[in-house]
């Protein structure tokens, strides 16, 4: 099963480790990961200023370097997200060699590689930062606002294989924490009034590391707590998984 | 203004956001709670989403079967193209009747269509008779809320108004003595009432009735009182039969406040013995805005509220920051259509988290149209050039394998370096958060490193 690993542009740049964690947790389970080195950017900060067609580059570029690959997995569930709900919208019929097989890694990991075990341990107290996209659009988790539903979640039910996993829960389990891309800085108030009342809940619950599905939730959070000392670790899903945190 | 000044203006009184912010959230809790006592939940928007999409499909039969049956109900009706036609009809009926004063529960359509205003310019005394609606024309403000209208106010707040212009004492503050001294106030205003205007949730083809819902019964008194009854509604009012309305009145209360069904649901058949009763219908950019294929949808808004209630953004900005009628998702989807200058801040004004779309009871993909907005607002020539270009560059790069790798080894560098180098979006970004610390090793050094 060769897979095509994308790495986010801003993942690459600033948190490798999450990459890296990502790199070895496919391997530790069996899968044949390539990084083609020519990749770049989903396109996702063009499409949601406004600028579809320059987004359409980027696209065109994504299914070129990833169509040959058996799967496309990705540790940042808004990637995913934009390539299986935008790509259609922006590149047509040219996005369909790689919409279908085109997986967040949780999501992977769950229902393609069908993990029932993991090796590693975690000695920290755990909260989920739900990261919207990963839950409205790909549907990672049933979300609040879908009470009628059987509950499930992905994170959730992947972190609980980690040793010693203890998972902290949150009064607004779900709740944007107000990243949103160039939200962050066109709505600069907004964006840091949403992360504040998340490092809050995150706190009230006595959470001392956050794991999310995007690391981009968790710049933003990360960069609030880290300016106001609120003394809270945050780390991608995947590093927890790997065993990076015991 | 565009929406981040005016929001930053109320977010800058941080207790008072955040309590505006927990009074929304409990709205929204109770709504979930009424949700997860309904296993069809999910079946049942379904089905209203169906229903709302055949009725725009086929609307313009609807409308002129509901008109037929509202006549044979003995119902007159008219048609207004836009908000000073709907002004001057209802003005029209009004002077035929010589009414001076009237009364009028809550309608979205006429704070769209201004009639307020524009019957107080000529010499007609109009008294809003739901309680926040009450407050806000009181204090000469807009509603914020399209249920909810005075949520933006404490009740300290509610208590100083009501002191000024009801002579209440000033210390008093206690909810239920504020309602009372309202009601009281009220009652004198039903009673002296020439005229009630209603607004309108349903309209049903079949029957030819128009359904009103509230919880305070002001709409049915404002109805039943006087001899002359009005009733506005906007095109996209219409359901087609009878049998549809339970899946609307129960998706309706459950989705705005977390009531099983509304205190009051009226069905208005026909005018009361010896009384009049109209129904003014209007288009006002609604049949234009059923002709754009990505838009459309929104048109099967049944006005609930949820969506502004979920919005972390609303909750946050409260309603005045959207400048709309209509604030919220729903309204930065709706405003747009009408004056996309004036409002090409507001599908900005969204992380695009998808909430509203997930509690929405007719299914509408509210968060989709705020990103096509966004596009067609960048086609129009509308939004932030600045950003446009640096866009433009972005997407030159980002298809490129090289300029990228060189752009992130600038990028590296110049977070490195000194903060006054950094473009002004980078500043933005350091008022209030760190950057992560940079590595000393991108993925792909490392990704080399591990492949050895
Ligand atoms: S868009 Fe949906 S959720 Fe928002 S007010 Fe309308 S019906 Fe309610």
């Amino acid at each position: 099963m060769r897979v095509g690993l994308f790495i986010p542009c801003y993942v690459d740049q600033f948190f490798p480790s999450a990459g890296m964690a990502t790199v070895e947790l496919l391997e530790n389970h069996g899968c044949d990961v390539a990084f083609p080195e020519a990749q770049t950017c989903c396109g996702q900060p063009m499409a949601n200023a406004g600028c579809s067609g320059d987004a359409a580059a980027a696209a065109r570029h994504f299914v070129d370097t990833f169509s040959g690959y058996d799967y496309v997995v990705s540790p940042s569930g808004s990637c995913v997200a934009m390539v299986k709900h935008q790509y259609p919208k922006i590149v047509g019929n040219a996005a369909s060699s790689v919409v279908s097989k085109t997986y967040e890694i949780c999501e992977f990991l769950l229902d393609v590689v069908k993990v029932t075990q993991l090796q590693a341990s975690c000695s920290k107290l755990v909260a989920i930062q739900m990261a919207c996209h990963g839950t409205r659009e790909l549907r990672l988790a049933t979300g609040s606002e879908r009470p009628a539903l059987p509950t499930f979640s992905k994170p959730r039910q992947l972190l609980e294989m980690v040793d010693g996993m203890q998972l902290v829960e949150l009064q607004r389990p779900d709740e944007c924490c107000g990243f949103g891309g160039l939200f962050s800085i066109d709505e600069v108030d907004v964006s840091c009034a949403m992360g504040d009342d998340k490092l809050s809940d995150f706190q009230q619950a006595r959470a001392e590391l956050v794991v999310s599905t995007d690391m981009s939730c968790l710049m933003h959070l990360g960069g609030l707590s880290s300016r106001q000392d609120r003394g809270l670790k945050f780390a991608h899903i995947a590093e927890v998984l790997n065993g990076d945190w015991a | 203004m565009k929406h981040p000044e005016a929001a930053a203006g109320f977010v800058a009184d941080s207790a008072k956001s955040s309590w505006h912010d927990q009074a929304l959230w409990g709205v929204r809790t109770k709504r979930d709670a009424a949700v997860s006592a309904i296993p069809e939940w999910e079946e049942l928007r379904e089905q209203g989403a169906r229903i709302k999409a055949w009725s725009l499909a086929h609307l313009d039969d609807l409308l002129v079967q509901f008109e037929a049956q509202c006549q044979q109900n003995g119902i007159v009706v008219h048609w207004a193209a836009d908000g000073p036609e709907h002004n001057r009809i209802v003005h029209g009926i009004l002077a035929k009747h010589r009414v001076k004063k009237l009364v009028k529960s809550k309608s979205m359509l006429t704070e769209e269509c201004g009639l307020n205003e524009h019957l107080e310019a000529q010499g007609m005394e109009v008294i809003d008779t739901d309680l926040g609606e009450r407050i806000v024309q009181l204090r000469h403000e807009p509603p914020s809320h399209i249920v909810l209208p005075a949520i933006h106010l404490q009740k300290e707040e509610i208590a100083e108004t009501f002191h000024k212009t009801m002579g209440t004492p000033a210390d008093m503050t206690d909810e239920t003595e504020l309602t009372r001294a309202a009601r009281k106030d009220l009652r004198e205003r039903f009673l002296q009432a020439e005229a009630g205007v209603t607004g309108v949730n349903f309209a049903v083809a079949d029957k030819g009735i128009v359904v009103v819902c509230t919880n305070e019964g002001n709409a049915d008194l404002g109805a039943g009182l006087p001899r002359l009854h009005i009733a506005c509604m906007g095109i996209e009012k219409i359901i087609p039969k009878f049998d549809h309305l339970s899946v609307f009145t129960r998706l309706l209360a459950r989705s705005a406040t977390g009531q099983p069904i509304t205190v009051y649901t009226s069905h208005f058949h026909k005018p009361k013995p010896g009384g009049e009763m109209h129904v003014v219908i209007v288009d006002n950019g609604r049949s234009a805005l059923l002709g754009r294929k990505d838009f459309r949808r929104s048109l099967g808004c049944i006005r609930c509220g949820a969506c502004m209630n979920t919005c972390p953004i609303y909750r946050r900005s409260g309603g005045h920051s959207y400048m709309a009628t209509v604030p919220g998702p729903i309204g930065s989807t709706l405003a747009p259509s009408k004056d996309p200058k004036t409002h090409d801040s507001l599908p900005f004004a969204s992380t695009l988290c998808g909430s509203c779309t997930d509690v929405c009871p007719v299914k509408i993909d509210l968060h989709q149209q705020l990103l096509a907005w966004r596009g067609e607002l960048v086609k129009m020539g509308y939004g932030d050039r600045k950003k446009i270009r640096s866009m433009k560059l972005a997407g030159k790069v980002l298809s490129s394998p090289t300029l990228y790798k060189l752009a992130g080894i600038g990028a590296r560098i110049a977070l490195r370096g000194p903060r006054f180098v950094l473009p002004s979006e980078a500043k933005k970004w350091l008022t209030n958060r760190d950057l992560p610390p940079v590595p000393a090793e991108s993925f792909r050094a490392r990704y080399r490193r591990h492949q050895k």
